[in-house]
């Protein structure tokens, strides 16, 4: 029986020459990721090895990015812990405030994803790397404390879920609006346990931007992980971002899906998930007027540069709603640097909104953009949990960048179409 | 441990890891501080009902969301024995085992055992006992491989006894 793309790099990781869905393999690392929330308790963790120190200084990345630049003591005590880890271990892949970025926008600008590596990361958004064809999924501390050790982990080979992607994406629809379209369509626990495979001639035509956001989400669905084919694409973004050729694995012909499903992006329309859960997605033709207070763009999900593009087009000499707060996050230093340039933070700024330096920040309720009871938010984020974003009454609607944009000019949830 | 023994807490489906610990405490890695404010979100009255031994039993999807290891460890540090759920979000599942928090999958057992029901949990037998209606429930068994590391405590204690 054929193995999946996931299937076959896990089989290379474990050194077997093929793997089963179900099967509990062990599989070397590539790389081992953690944040400020997550690498303090894995940290306090690796004291309990009986051998000590870093499997590998070069294949551990370390990226303060959730409560930095340091929101209050205990965060930057957490920082500290981090920062003073890499250093005694000479980790090389640290990302100090000033070089960091959101960590699953940095980690492949900075060319440390390759296609075919196998990633973990104490963050469950870390499943973003299948857009490069890696396989890559979110653990806990623990789990990176064990990787950071002895540059394994044990995984149970996942079944596979196929989307078979066709046709081209409209105006003002991209990657958010697919991903919350499938969440939608198949619910928050319709991948659990298994991998989502982006497949189909309609794969050509997403933008690496695209991708990322579509891989990010898949936890959302409860994937392991959401993986795409490697295509010259991805090849002459991973040359552009200096990354190692890595090992291209494709789908055998007679891999086994526990389900597929045919997707015609020229369907897709601007979608919004509504509180409190990714799997609300809804169409404009179903959204009801609906006043909001804040509007976030950033994230891990889309705070990408072709992101801060169209909310810049969209707000482009055209001003904020009164009463309205817009919040704008460049996911990395560099994205910013690069916005900065191509003048779209001016255009943010003349809009009304402001601009912060990277961070998840309100994402997870951390600062930056807290709620307060009632308050209604458009984020471009992943997550419209009860309280995710501050107070529990306060209420979340996943969106596009197009339609965060939008919205905000509308002072109410607003389809980007009509720009 | 190889038996759990206490009162049900029930919950619902998608049971996320922000309402069970929410972001605005996660400075800290402390669990007894994790613990204060575990169930916040969706249960204000839990920490203070909870008692060592208690159970947690929930539907679909229990522990989605962020990976934080934060969720399982206030869950454990508040005294829970166990957590009884129909499926668990795969991230929780595996934190819940490298911490040596027991969980068990039962779908029958989820949907039928009903707050503040006394429940007792086998764990070599994987048999949970309503003991406020008298049925008893077969829990899903772990792959010998899970198994091991459940009884070696977690999985640093499991790779410490490899070395």
């Amino acid at each position: 029986m054929g193995m999946t793309m996931t299937q076959k790099i896990l089989a290379a990781g474990a050194g077997l020459p093929s793997v089963e869905a179900g099967q509990l393999i062990e599989a070397k690392l590539d790389l081992v990721l953690g944040n400020d929330i997550t690498a303090p308790v894995a940290i306090k963790e690796m004291d309990r090895f009986k051998k000590q120190g870093v499997f590998d200084k070069d294949k551990i990345a370390l990226v303060p990015d959730h409560f930095v630049p340091a929101k209050d003591i205990k965060s930057a005590e957490n920082c500290k812990c981090v920062r003073e880890f890499a250093r005694r271990n000479r980790i090389t892949n640290y990302f100090e405030v000033g070089q960091m970025g959101i960590e699953h926008a940095l980690l492949p600008e900075s060319g440390l994803v390759s296609p075919g590596d196998v990633i973990i990361g104490a963050d469950s958004h870390t499943c973003t790397y299948g857009a490069l064809g890696a396989f890559s999924t979110g653990v806990g501390s623990t789990d990176m404390a064990a990787g950071m050790a002895t540059g394994k982990a044990w995984f149970k080979v996942p079944q596979a879920v196929r989307f078979n992607l066709t046709g081209e994406l409209g105006k003002w629809v991209s990657g958010k609006d697919v991903i919350l379209h499938i969440i939608g369509m198949i619910g928050v626990d319709g991948a659990l346990y298994q991998s989502m495979e982006f497949t189909g001639p309609g794969v050509a035509s997403l933008s690496m931007d695209d991708r990322f956001t579509i891989s990010n989400m898949a936890i959302e669905a409860g994937g392991k992980n959401g993986i795409f084919p490697v295509d010259e694409k991805t090849i002459e973004y991973e040359k552009a971002h200096g990354a190692e050729p890595g090992t291209i694995f494709t789908a055998d012909e007679d891999a086994e899906y526990a389900a597929t499903y045919d997707i015609d992006l020229a369907e897709i329309k601007p979608t919004v998930s509504f509180p409190h859960l990714p799997e609300n997605a809804k169409t404009f033709d179903e959204i009801p007027e609906i006043p909001i207070d804040q509007v976030v763009i950033g994230s891990c999900t889309n705070g990408r540069i072709s992101d801060l593009r169209i909310a810049a087009r969209i707000l482009e000499g055209r001003h904020i709603a009164e009463g309205i707060r817009c919040i704008v996050i460049p996911a990395t230093q560099r994205i910013y640097l690069k916005a900065l340039e191509e003048g779209l933070l001016k255009t943010f700024l003349e809009a009304g909104a402001v601009v912060s330096t990277p961070t998840c920040g309100p994402c997870l309720g951390g600062y930056m953009g807290i709620l307060a009871a009632g308050e209604r938010c458009v984020s471009t984020t992943n997550r419209n949990f009860v309280g995710r974003m501050g107070d529990v009454t306060s209420e979340i609607y996943l969106a596009s960048p197009a339609t965060a944009a939008a919205s905000a000019i509308a002072g109410k949830i607003a389809d980007p179409s009509a720009y | 441990m190889k038996e759990a023994r206490g009162t049900v807490f029930k919950y619902g489906d998608n049971v996320d890891t922000d309402v069970i610990i929410p972001a605005r405490y996660l400075a800290t890695s402390e669990p007894s501080e994790l613990a204060k404010h575990c169930m916040e979100d969706i249960d204000k009255s839990f920490i203070k009902k909870v008692k060592p031994g208690d159970i947690i039993v929930a539907s679909k999807n229990f522990g989605c969301g962020s990976s934080r290891e934060h969720a399982p460890i206030a869950i454990k540090a508040a005294g829970v024995s166990v957590v009884i759920a129909e499926t668990f979000a795969r991230i929780f599942y595996r934190n819940a085992i490298d911490i040596g928090l027991p969980i068990v999958e039962c779908k029958e057992a989820a949907e039928e055992i009903q707050a503040g029901d006394t429940v007792s949990v086998n764990f070599d037998t994987g048999i949970i006992t309503d003991e406020t209606t008298g049925k008893t429930y077969k829990g899903q068994s772990f792959p010998p491989f899970m198994q091991q590391l459940i009884d070696a405590g977690g999985l640093i204690p499991y790779i410490n006894s490899r070395e």
